[in-house]
């Protein structure tokens, strides 16, 4: 009987999921201008869906403070109170209100990943666009010293640097963004050696254009739809060391707000059988799902493939 | 060998019937016609050719007549019947029954049509084995049996190899082969010789009129090459944006066609540029090549020893098949190749090696026009960006000056500036493209603007257009072209001097009206002799001159036997 309600459950969900999204996609082809409405109504209704989360996380984030019933480090009472009409989802060890902590976890968990993974294209890109544009010497010696970083474990590496240079958030998003821009630089350069071969690099070449003119006006646009996909792919990763990070204890530290060690400080009540810690691993599940869903709709129009 | 199908044995002589077809294809949501109520027949054993541009849905209507249709598009109207059968009423399963067996496909680029991982031989053997019509031997024997009488080079072994250790001329011949597998009733040819030399076209072309001739096959043949139809084809077709303009017998067609659209087809070939008047003996060179050699990052030379000069307002055309350095020698002049030996002069000056210690105005003198508009213009940029570039970095316009001069050159290239100027490539068609790639170059005021295959990838009635363009220029800016190309006709048509490669090696050069009467070298007499002409008797003629074993790549060969080359 207990399959068949959580079946149940799962097919409601899913129907609710794809009919907010149908919805979300009206509203947005409505208020959009025409073109881009054009273009969104190929949107699938998973990517719409996808969508409509992303739109709900980046509102809590922004107007975290109006929409959190208490401040985001407030005691208010004793460790662990159940969830009631004061503190819709309890409270956690040190008496703060689970629910505000959620949605002050999306701004500093999201907002850092966000930061992080924009950096890490920044670096990537131009860089492995300047290797493969610059071939021979200078892309073998970059694309070498790119794989001796990669070749360490990146969750490894970023405890080692982590363990060095202290857990500030400066050096937490310097890190990863390194980290992750050996990635994007693959990336990048092996999109980039396709385009460099084609005739109106070669017309800009000729024509006597800067190196940085190259790199931002004849290669990165052509080279925006991947790149954009992997974006999305990026930053899931990337939020999801965040938070391995912060469950290690090496991440943001208390009493920001976060949802790796949210979970983390209360995975105590697990044993009782209370699924409070779950909340926020959820929260991250929900958000990568979405966002893949979204970069796989990007990805299929990028392959120009038709269904 | 297996008799041939006793199920076709209709009384009439109709093959295909093909009535009032309309087909539609998806664009952006949209639904846009693409052939609209096209009548086709074809009787057993009768060629019949499609001609039109591109665009004008030959291949649509080619593959509709297998009851076929590619992926966004569909047949919203008409009937189809091979061979007595309505094609539109089969289930997939019986059409797949026909196909490969009782009509087959040759496509354009055999060197993609092959799947490289297999031997020739077992593709070959495929289609009789499926559709139960010959067991493997049988199918082997055959196979080979056709590959001598399509004159491979050594045919017992030719079906051994895999797809890329042929050439491409070789290769197209084992696809026609192949398509003759399950001895079809009808064969569609939709531009088999297009992608190839005019010297390997020859062999296809012998090829495929042998067999199709000799086993009485009926056949499609699809081409916008007027002269090449008119060899293979008994009947022709000529289609127009999915509308039939006229159809006829192919020597009425030939000689008295009846609508306007047909006759401008042929008059194409006929645009002649008077010859400029020589160079004085003291002039100077614009562009003067020294004894160049020089390849790529291996051992082997891809130029060896090439000299010529290009004087001022005139035209140099470098004709050449594929792989005889003509591109080479275009990278050699732009600097994108340094040579090994040599170097290239600039009015007398001699030119730094790489493009990279050239002065910014040593560059802007030198402009190039590429083969390929689609991928010469960055797809993201606006036709504005595209011209105003050189433009404002070269000659330092800005603000109104640079607009305006973008409006005029846009002007110049006969497009008009206010529809143009902010579209993005990707909305232009190919002649448009090709326009905007000339804008850009004369953007830079060159002196000389290296023109490399600008025309073969348009159609003939745009190419000729570009290339009365480009006349027009040479004579109001006094430009200097270096033209790259590969097909004699457009030589005719705008060179003052003609420079032939072969191998690297420039095997003969001169003014044009010496280069087109003999005597010539003998393979810039094979390379004239192999241009097909708008006579359907041409090529019987050619073949009974010189006989089956002295065309395209065999008679290459024996040349270099003879150490001529």
């Amino acid at each position: 009987m207990i399959y068949l309600q959580t079946l149940l459950g799962v097919l409601v969900f899913i129907g609710v999921g794809l009919s907010a999204g149908w919805v979300f996609r009206e509203m947005l082809v409505f208020i959009t201008s025409r073109n881009t409405g054009k273009f969104l109504r190929t949107a699938p209704l998973t990517a719409c869906f996808g969508m409509l989360v992303i739109a709900i996380y980046i509102i809590c984030a922004v107007f975290a403070p109006f929409i959190a019933p208490y401040g985001e480090a407030d005691i208010l009472s004793g460790g662990f109170e159940p969830w009631s009409s004061t503190y819709i989802l309890g409270t956690d060890n040190l008496g703060r209100d689970v629910f505000t902590r959620l949605i002050y976890g999306a701004r500093n968990t999201v907002g850092i990943a966000f930061l992080i993974t924009a950096l890490a294209f920044l670096f990537g890109t131009i860089l492995g666009i300047f290797a493969a544009l610059k071939g021979g010497i200078i892309d073998q010696g970059m694309s070498r010293l790119i794989d001796v970083l990669m070749a360490i474990p990146s969750l490894i590496f970023s405890l080692l640097m982590l363990t060095i240079f202290g857990t500030s958030v400066l050096s937490l998003v310097i890190i990863i963004a390194t980290i992750d821009s050996t990635r994007v630089f693959r990336i990048a350069r092996a999109v980039s050696l396709n385009i460099v071969q084609l005739d109106y690099v070669e017309a800009a070449k000729l024509r006597g254009e800067s190196t940085s003119y190259l790199i931002l006006r004849e290669i990165l646009p052509n080279a925006m739809a991947p790149l954009a996909a992997e974006f999305g792919l990026r930053f899931c990763f990337v939020f999801l060391m965040i938070s391995a990070l912060s469950f290690l204890g090496l991440g943001l530290q208390p009493p920001t707000a976060d949802w790796g060690s949210m979970v983390r400080d209360n995975a105590d009540l697990i044993s009782f059988g209370d699924i409070t810690p779950l909340i926020p691993a959820g929260a991250i599940a929900l958000l990568t799902i979405a966002v893949n869903f979204v970069v796989d709709w990007l990805l299929h129009r990028a392959s120009g493939l038709k269904d | 060998m297996p008799a041939r199908k006793s199920a076709s044995s209709s009384s009439s002589d109709l093959l295909l019937h093909m009535k009032n077809i309309h087909i539609k294809g998806k664009s952006d949501e949209k639904w846009i016609d693409i052939i609209n109520g096209v009548d086709l027949e074809l009787n057993r054993g009768e060629v019949l050719g499609l001609i039109g541009e591109s665009g004008a849905g030959k291949s649509t209507l080619g593959l509709a007549a297998m009851g076929f249709c590619r992926d966004g598009c569909k047949i919203t109207d008409g009937s189809i019947h091979f061979d007595g059968m309505d094609m539109m009423s089969l289930s997939k399963d019986e059409l797949r029954l026909l196909r490969g067996h009782r009509i087959s496909y040759v496509a354009q680029s055999a060197a993609a049509s092959f799947n490289p991982a297999h031997k020739l031989i077992d593709q070959f053997c495929e289609a009789p084995m499926i559709h139960n019509v010959m067991s493997r031997s049988q199918a082997t024997e055959y196979a080979i049996d056709l590959y001598h009488r399509i004159n491979l080079p050594d045919p017992d072994q030719f079906g051994f190899r895999y797809p890329h250790e042929v050439s491409g001329g070789q290769l197209q011949r084992a696809m026609t082969a192949m398509a003759l597998s399950c001895r079809p009733d009808l064969i569609i040819f939709d531009e088999p010789t297009t992608a190839l030399d005019v010297t390997t076209q020859i062999e296809v072309l012998a090829a495929i009129k042998d067999i199709v001739k000799e086993f009485n096959t009926a056949a499609i043949y699809i081409s916008h090459d007027l002269a090449v139809v008119a060899q293979m084809a008994d009947r022709i077709k000529v289609l127009l944006k999915g509308d039939e303009v006229e159809q006829a017998a192919t020597d009425v067609m030939l000689k008295s066609p009846s609508e306007d659209y047909t006759k401008s087809l042929w008059a194409v070939r006929e645009y002649n540029r008077k010859e400029q008047k020589k160079p004085a003996k003291t002039e100077m060179p614009i562009i003067s090549i020294k004894n160049v050699t020089a390849g790529y990052a291996s051992k082997l030379d891809v130029l060896k020893d090439v000299s010529f000069d290009i004087y001022k307002k005139r035209t140099v055309a470098v004709v050449g098949e594929s792989g005889s350095g003509k591109s080479t020698t275009a990278r050699v002049v732009t600097g994108l190749l340094q040579p090994r030996m040599g170097s290239v002069s600039f009015e007398g000056e001699t030119l730094p090696a790489g493009y990279q210690s050239r002065s910014r105005d040593q560059l802007r003198r030198i402009q190039m026009i590429y083969q390929m508009a689609d991928t010469a213009l960055n797809p993201k940029l606006r036709i504005r960006d595209l011209i105003a570039r050189p433009a404002n970095m070269y000659l330092g316009l800005n603000g109104k000056a640079l607009e305006e001069r973008v409006r005029n050159l846009l002007h110049m290239i006969e497009m008009e500036p206010d529809q143009f100027i902010d579209r993005l490539p990707s909305e232009l068609s190919g002649g448009q493209k090709q326009r905007i790639g000339i804008a850009r170059a004369i953007a830079a005021e060159p002196s000389i603007i290296i023109c490399d295959e600008v025309t073969s990838a348009l159609d003939q009635l745009v190419a000729e257009g570009i290339l009365k363009l480009l006349d027009r220029l040479q004579s109001e800016l006094d430009l200097s072209y270096m033209f790259i190309t590969h097909d004699l006709a457009t030589v005719r048509a705008i060179a003052d001097e003609v420079v032939v490669m072969k191998d690297g090696i420039v095997v003969e050069q001169g003014i044009k009206s010496k280069m087109f009467t003999p005597p010539h070298h003998p393979y810039t007499e094979l390379l004239l002799g192999s241009v097909p002409e708008m006579d359907p008797k041409w090529l019987d003629r050619l073949l009974d001159e010189r006989g089956k074993d002295n065309l395209g790549d065999a008679a290459i060969a024996k040349m270099r036997n003879q150490g001529l080359t």
